[in-house]
This record gives C-alpha cells, structure tokens and sequence, in this order.
C-alpha cells in the first residue's frame, strides 16, 4: 500500500513484515527511528512472536544475532558508522560462520573526526568482511532490499547488510509501496536454517581450524558470495513479477544505451545524477549513469559490460582509500582493465556535504572538456584555500593544534549551524 | 517542481512541518519529498528542512539552494542568518510574526518582488489559542495554504489529523484554519502556485 | 576378638563417587547415565582445573535440563583444548564465537528459543576469567542486567593461559605472569582494586549467585542444578587451577583448590537475589604461605629471599574475607593456624608425599562433620 512515510519507518514497518524472531537494538544515529519503530511493534504484539534485546552495544547486538541465528531463528539488527567498526570482530564472525543475518546499515561517515552525516566510509570499510553489500536509491528500493536480503542471506547462508544514507534517506519523508503480510509470507518462506544448536542433534560450531583446512573454508566464503552473482538477480526478478517493480539485482544501467560519459555512484546520490543527466542529455550530451546495487560481491562482468563501450567513466563515491585512492574506483578500474574507457575518480558528499545538481553539472564539464586528470584521485568541492592554511600551520609553529578544529575556526562556523 | 524551504529552531516543529506539507500534497495525489538538515538534537538550534512537490517522481536529493518558498518559524532567525538565500523574485515568503516585514526591518526585502506573496502571520499566537502550546508549525502551514494555492487547507487538516490523534489534532487543525483563514483576508484568493 | 579400627576417608563427606552415600545424593559423574558432555579426548594439561570443573558443571547442568542444553563458549583455553580441527569433545549443541562476546551469543540463544516456544531448552554461557571478567565484561553486566536466562560459568585460573600466561584483572596480587614479573620493585601483580565479579553479579541483584572451587566437586554440581531451579540470569565463578600457567604440579590442582578455601582467599558462597544465602566454612584454617608455596608463580616470594612483607598483605586479604564473609565457625579458629606439612621440595614435580599427610587427612575428615556448613 503506498504511503508517505518516513524512510526509517517504512523499513521497521518492512523488516517486521519479514518476521524476524530475534531483533537486537542498540541506537546510533541515524538509524534510531528504524530500531524505535521495531520496538512499537513488538510492544503492540503487530511483530510477534520476537524478542527485541536492548543490548548494551553494537558488538553485544552482532553477538546477540549470532547466537540467535545459531540457534535457527531469524536475527536482525541496524547500525551506522562508529556502531560497524565496534561490532567487527562479529561481522566477520558470522560471515565466517555463514548466519544468514540482515542488518540495515544507515551509511554515515566514520570519525575521527566524529560526524553524523551520511556517507560510506562505514560501509566501505567492511566491503571485505564477508558480507553481502546491497545498496538503496530510494525508499522504497530499501524497502524492497530487505526482502531480498532475507531471502537470500538465507539462501546462501551469508549475512547481508542493506545500506541506505542516513539521513537522505532514513529521515526523507516519500512515498513508498509497502509491502503487505500476505505478499512478504508468499516471497519469503520460513527459515530453514542450515545449521542449527538443537540437543536433539548436538553440533559444534564454531571451532578452530587450522592450515589443513583454514584455505578451503574461506574459499567457500567466497563461492558463496560468487553464487550470489547469480542469486541476486534471480531474486531480484522474482521480486519483480511478484511486486510489479525493479528493486534491486547487480547494476542499473540508466540511459547508458549509447553513452559516451557513463557516471558510476552507488545509494542515493543517483537521483541527483540522474536528474543531470536528463539535463544534459537535452543539451545534446551522450551521457548515462550506471547505478551499483550490489557492492559485494562485486558484479565485475555486469560493470565491465555496461561500461566497456564508453569513452569515459566518471566514479562518483563517498569514500576512499586513504593513501590509496577511489574504492569504488578501483573496482572499476579492475572491471574495464584492457578496455579503453578512461576513468575519474571522484571522491564527493564526505561527511554529508551535499552533492548538488550544480557541482555535478560543473564536474561533468570539466570531464568533457578534458580538464581532470584521469589518474588523480578528484575531491568535489574541495576548499583547498582551507586546506593549504592549515599545511602551513602544520609546517609552522611548535604546536599547531588539532587539524579540525583550526579548519572550523578558519571556516568561521558557529556550533549553531551555518544557515 | 516546487521547492519549499522552512527555517526554524528545533522543539518548534521545523521537520513535521515539511513532512506534513509533503503528506497534504501526496494526500492530493502529488509526489513529494520531506527531509531535515541535521545538528545533534538538541532545542533552540537553527533547524532547516525541506519539501518538494512535484506532479513527477521525485529523484533529486539536494538541500534546497534555490527554494520557490520559505516559511520562517522563528523570526529571532531573520537577521542572524541568511535565510533567504536563493529564493527568486517570484519566491513566496511567509513569516511567523504579529508584526509586518517593514515592522520586522524587512522593507528592502520587498524590492523586485510581489506584494502579494510576502506575508507575516501571528502563527504561534494561533496556535497558543486553538492548541494551548506555542508550536505554530501547523498554523504556518494553514497560513501558507492559502499564501500560495499549493495544497488545499483540507489536504493540511487530513496530513494533520493522520499524524496527531485526538484534541491535539483537532487543535492543530483549528490553528492552520485559523491562519488560513487570516492569509485568506489579507491577500484574497491567490493564483495557484 | 581383637578390634580393627576402620578408617573411612569419605564417609559422611561429599566427595566424589561415594558409593556409600545414597544414591540421590551421589555424583553425576558417578552415574552410569552421565551426559559426558565434555568428552574424552580434549587436549587438556594434565591435571587442568577447568577440564575438571567444565566436565562436572556442564554434565550437572545436563543432568537438571534432562539434555535440553545449549552452550554458548567464548575464547580461551577451555574452547581450544576442546576442538581440536578437525575434533570436537562436545556432545551437546556448543557454537564458540568471539573471545568478548559469549554471554550475548547466550542470550541471543535464549532469545531465539524464547521466540519459538522452546522453554524446555536451556543456555550456559561459558568463558574463562578474560571473557569474563575483562573483555567479556561489558557482555556480562548487559546480560544480567537485561534478566536473559542464561546460567553463566566462569572458570576462573586468574590469568590469560591460552594465550601465555599474560595478566588478567582477576590475576591476584603478587602472582607472576608473562607480564607481571618479579622484576623490579614490586614482583608479580600489583595490589590493585581487584574485580570482584561474584560481588559485582550479586550487586546485579540476580536470582543466583555462587562461587565454587574443583576441590569440592560435589558441591560444585549441587549449585549448578541449584542454579538451573532458577530462571534468569545466574553466575558461577569456579576456581580453577592451572598447573602449567601457575607452576603447580599437575596433582596438586584439587588440593590446591581446597588450600585456596582454606586460607580464607577464595570465599565460597552461595547468594539468591542479592543476598548470600550460604558460605563454605573452612574446615581447618591454613595461613596463605601454605597455598602459596606450591605455586611458581609466587615462589619469588620466598627466594631469593622471603617477602614477609607481601605474604602478610596477602594475608590480610584472606582475613579480611574471613571475616567479611564469615567463613569460620568458630572464630577463634583464626587465632590457632595448623599448617600442613609441605616444604619447599613438594613445589618440585614428582616429590613424594609427605608422611605426615595421611594423619592430618583423617584429622581433616574428623572436623569434617563438625564443621561442615554446607547446606548439603
């Protein structure tokens, strides 16, 4: 049924619909209102039968899953930033142990310095932890994630995390289609869980191995995320005929047809590209967006077929590899090796900065008229007056001071807010 | 697309104002997107939030930079910050205030744009009155209603009363009719925007 | 007729495997029907206090859940020495997942079988004193104070032992470890705070709370089916020696196990709801020095040269429980101290018993019925 809701709200309302048994809570902004919705819902019995732990942090919340998938039931949780980097030790744990476990991750910038604003420092950081990376454009696509996330965590036995940007997204008001009971009962079966702590048939989990066996173990992690390659847009289609929309699968490709310019982003930001892109189609301009569903496991063949054709590949990302350079970048790069497309790499939106239909528009005029270096990693938006004073500052003086808050003096900002 | 751009402080209901406006236009069938800035939570802090309204899906993502109207909940904001950044000559303005723009020291703003869509409105006054408590998010909204023709003042009291049950909806609702009522008599029936 | 005197060493006690006890009242392990849920086969020190205890308590704990057991395990010594790839002695449903989190993968069990409906099946969460007492802490207080229903074991042998030997905050003062070396000023441990966590769990107002040593074996399940009476979140803190981490002869670990009751160090209690129900007496006070003396970990503390100076302090720790905890019946106990006779060479391994020993055990077991305050 569509509604206008919150995006927070449409995913409680979802991920109750999908009649998770265990749901362990702890709360970081900005995905509060996601775990506060839950809690309403198994209050007012709407969610039952699940046992909503408070747990006392984001590692206990993991560990609380873990336990809680082990013993067959199916476990969910939510976190952000700092929250993922406390629980992981459990994220690779579960990857490891395969718990199909799904967590909505409200993307937000990691600290230091400490910022709430959304970008995917957080989740980048745990691309190689083993699990599943699907990310949202819109609401209702991270509605219709978390389905498929249940669906296929279970069925390949890996956890996944659903990436939606906190605050764009989890605190956006727009309408989404929610799902009803009857449809998610149909879509998702009960869980049948492929290992399981029963005293009927006592099993061990979880015991150490060694260089024997250690190898085999962790190329079946990775087996099992190949398969995924396969699963996701299997799911993905089988969620179309049954809901009547796209959601989801590995890459989607927009107006890209005969692109000469293809921008590479994941999560929301695609709106706004997209919008630019229509714009600069009018003008005359051959150029697409291709939109990254599904990080991990990286879709190398689907980017390298949807990019392999271009002139140039434009990678917006919010994140990077510090001393290193793009994230999504590199994958990129790996997809199009000995194809000709030149790419840019663009780091953008840092922090929550927002990525604005006028920096894009710059952006891609520099691009097309040559003038950013392909191998040079680009930050958007750069102040680089702020950024030159304060490398003096460091050069000069016995104790210069912290980097941020000499940056924020510099910037004149009030702790108010600078409307 | 129209863009609406609401400034406030926090604890005055800036975000439920931009939700409620983006659930009166869904409400008449029109796609719409509400989102906050964020500070940490905490009340008196500039608050800004947004709405857009649109017959289309609405992809962008962006603050709003070039608003087609602002609502000013609070005017201890008018001249600390720039709040009108990026509104255009036709640009709709409604502040909550019992005093007009000239009273408010904003005569100049009034240059190049029309009269008729510039307007002050005694918002928490009415709420005071029909709510009990000085939040005027819902009186504003009313207020602005009738100031642009965007949404009708029955899709604000349905968006109301689908967020706030009981005498704090019926409050709530009385007060936006009351704005509406009072933008009503000063400007007549305006244009739809 | 000419009269022989009869001695019995166990009659009237607790000890394990008495066949002449009734047969209600004997030990699990004595039961043809045992669980064995830690099975042979582990590779355990020889003489490891927490192979020991684990064995009682999980096979007790299956006894009182007839089977219905799920056990959660953290990191540690325990963990390692039980599955050995591709070997596993569990023979209950046993997941090991992280070092600092074995009391929320607990309650995570108890949630999801709370969810289904599964109230026959039970959790124990075990860990040794790092995951328990260190890492595991802050897993520890949140699952207590959420009222999960787990019954949580720490087998406590004072140090990280898997891992080396290395200092824990429930190492004791003066101990040596890997990082707390006699070397400098002050040897071993510091005399800290301490982290009293059997404290810290009746503070937590649970519905049990006890301590227990593997030298009363018999009392150790006793409060483990105890504990299973009861739903939520109850705590056993066993003292568990470790030949290898404390330098002890592997055929020492029971009686030291006793000499640590016995000096009054090791409270042994019984708590419901906050409040300690039941204490262990000591039977026959022994000054700590008695205790100390087996270990290597603290043999810096007689040579090169005695360290009365810490041995007191020591001491006064053991008084200061005595008396907090009321652990003597008779308090002029504490003024006469019999001292069993060990001297230095029964720290090398492979000494013989002293002679003297059998005579002071029938003395040991005359007190016994005098003054045993166990509720058993």
């Amino acid at each position: 049924m569509l509604e206008q809701i919150e995006g927070s709200a449409a995913v409680a309302r979802t991920v109750a619909r999908c009649r998770p048994e265990v749901v362990a809570a702890y709360p970081i902004s900005p995905q509060t209102h996601i775990v506060e919705g839950l809690s309403d819902l198994v209050r007012t019995g709407e969610l039952e039968p699940c046992e909503y732990m408070m747990v006392e942090s984001e590692f206990a919340a993991m560990s609380a899953c873990i336990g809680a998938s082990a013993a067959g039931a199916r476990a969910y949780t939510a976190t952000a930033s700092q929250g993922l980097l406390y629980m992981a030790e459990a994220l690779f744990n579960a990857s490891g142990l395969g718990f199909p476990i799904v967590m909505t991750l409200a993307n937000r910038a990691i600290g230091a310095p400490i910022n709430i604003w959304n970008d995917h420092s957080d989740s980048m950081s745990q691309r190689d932890s083993g699990w599943i990376q699907l990310y949202a454009e819109t609401n209702q696509e991270a509605v219709d994630l978390h389905l498929q996330a249940f669906k296929l965590a279970e069925r390949v036995s890996l956890p996944v995390m659903v990436c939606m940007d906190g605050f764009i997204l989890t605190h956006a008001y727009e309408e989404v289609d929610l799902p009803a009971q009857e449809q998610v009962d149909e879509f998702l079966p009960t869980y049948e869980p492929r290992q399981v702590l029963d005293p009927a048939e006592p099993v061990t989990i979880g015991a150490m191995v060694g260089p024997e066996a250690f190898s085999e173990v962790k190329y079946l992690m990775h087996a099992k995320q190949m398969q995924a390659l396969d699963e996701i847009p299997s799911i993905a289609s089988e969620f179309s005929d049954r809901f009547g929309r796209d959601s989801g699968g590995l890459v989607r490709p927009y107006r890209t047809d005969d692109a000469e310019t293809i921008v590479v982003a994941l999560g929301s930001v695609l709106g706004t590209i997209e919008d630019v892109v229509d714009e600069l189609r009018a003008g005359g301009a051959r150029i697409g967006a291709l939109g990254v569903k599904c990080f991990r496991p990286y879709p190398l063949d689907e980017v390298r077929e949807a990019l392999g054709g271009a002139e140039r590949v434009v990678v917006i990302e919010k994140a990077f590899a510090v001393g290193a350079g793009g994230i999504v970048g590199q994958n990129v790069r790996l997809a199009l090796s000995g194809l000709p497309p030149r790419v840019h790499d663009v780091v953008a939106g840092l922090g929550g900065r927002p990525i604005t239909r006028q920096s894009l528009l710059g952006l891609f005029d520099d691009v097309l008229a040559d003038r950013l270096e392909p191998r040079q990693l680009h930050f958007l938006d750069l102040n680089r007056e702020l950024v030159e004073r304060e490398l003096e500052r460091m050069q000069k003086g016995r104790r210069p001071g912290p980097h941020a808050e000499n940056i924020l003096r510099d910037l004149g900002v009030v702790a108010a807010g600078s409307h | 697309m129209f863009q609406v751009r609401i400034h406030g402080r926090g604890g005055q209901g800036v975000v439920t104002a931009a939700e409620l406006l983006s659930v009166a236009a869904f409400v008449e069938g029109r796609h719409a997107q509400a989102f906050p800035t964020f500070g940490s939570e905490r009340t008196g802090a500039p608050v800004v939030s947004f709405c857009r309204i649109d017959d289309e899906a609405i992809r962008a993502r962006e603050p709003i930079a070039e608003p087609d109207a602002l609502i000013v909940q609070d005017p201890t904001l008018l001249h600390q910050v720039d709040l009108f950044a990026g509104l255009d000559a036709d640009g709709y303005i409604l502040i909550n205030s019992g005093r007009s723009f000239d009273e408010l020291e904003l005569g100049e703003l009034r240059e190049g744009r029309r009269r008729e869509r510039l307007l002050t409105v005694p918002a928490t006054e009415f709420a005071r009155e029909h709510l009990g408590r000085p939040v005027p998010n819902a009186a504003l909204l009313g207020g602005f209603a009738a100031l642009s023709g965007l949404i009708s003042i029955d899709s604000v009291a349905k968006a109301i009363r689908e967020r706030f049950a009981g005498r704090v909806g019926e409050g709530n609702v009385a007060a936006a009719r009351a704005a509406f009522g009072y933008v009503r008599a000063e400007i007549g029936e305006p244009a739809r925007a | 007729m000419p009269e022989q005197q009869v001695k019995f060493f166990q009659t009237g006690s607790f000890a394990v495997g008495n066949r002449l006890l009734d047969p209600e009242q004997r030990s699990v392990q004595a039961r043809m029907e045992r669980s064995n849920s830690l099975t042979c086969g582990h590779r355990a020190c020889q003489g490891c206090g927490e192979a020991l205890g684990a064995r009682f308590a999980l096979d007790a704990a299956m006894r009182a859940t007839d089977g219905n057991l799920i056990a959660a395990n953290a990191t540690g010594c325990l963990e390692v020495f039980s599955t050995p790839y591709p070997e596993s002695s569990w023979q209950l449903p046993w997941i090991h997942s992280l070092f600092g989190n074995a009391p929320a993968v607990a309650s995570g069990v108890a949630a999801a079988l709370r969810a289904k409906g599964r109230t026959d099946v039970r959790v124990v969460g075990q860990a040794g004193d790092g995951g328990t007492v260190d890492i595991g802490f802050a897993c520890l207080s949140g699952m207590f104070e959420r009222g999960d229903d787990v019954l949580f074991i720490c087998y406590d042998n004072e140090a990280y032992m898997n891992t080396g030997v290395q200092r824990s905050a429930a190492t004791p003062p003066a101990a040596r470890t890997a990082n707390t070396k006699p070397l400098g000023d002050q040897p071993g441990n510091v005399f800290g705070q301490g982290k009293n966590v059997p404290l810290i769990a009746l503070a937590h107002e649970l519905p049990y709370v006890a301590t227990a040593t593997v030298a009363e074996l018999r009392d150790l399940e006793a409060k483990v089916e105890r504990a299973m009476d009861f739903h939520g979140p109850r705590y056993i803190h066993i003292f568990v020696p470790c030949p290898l981490g404390w330098g002890s002869a592997s055929r020492d670990t029971v009686r030291i196990a006793r000499l640590v009751k016995e000096t009054g160090l090791f409270p042994v209690f019984e708590a419901e709801h906050g409040e300690v129900v039941g204490v262990s007496k000591i039977r026959r006070r022994v000054p700590v020095e008695e205790y100390l003396k087996l270990q290597r970990r603290y043999a810096h503390l007689f040579r090169p040269r005695r360290r009365d100076d810490v041995i007191a302090r020591l001491q006064a720790i053991a008084d200061r429980n005595v008396e907090r905890f009321g652990l003597l019946t008779d308090p002029d106990q504490a003024a006469a101290m019999p001292g069993e006779a060990t001297d230095l060479a029964g720290l090398e391994a492979g000494a013989d018993e002293p002679p003297e020993r059998a005579a002071e055990e029938t003395n040991l077991m005359r007190l016994l019925s005098e003054t045993h305050g166990s509720p058993r």
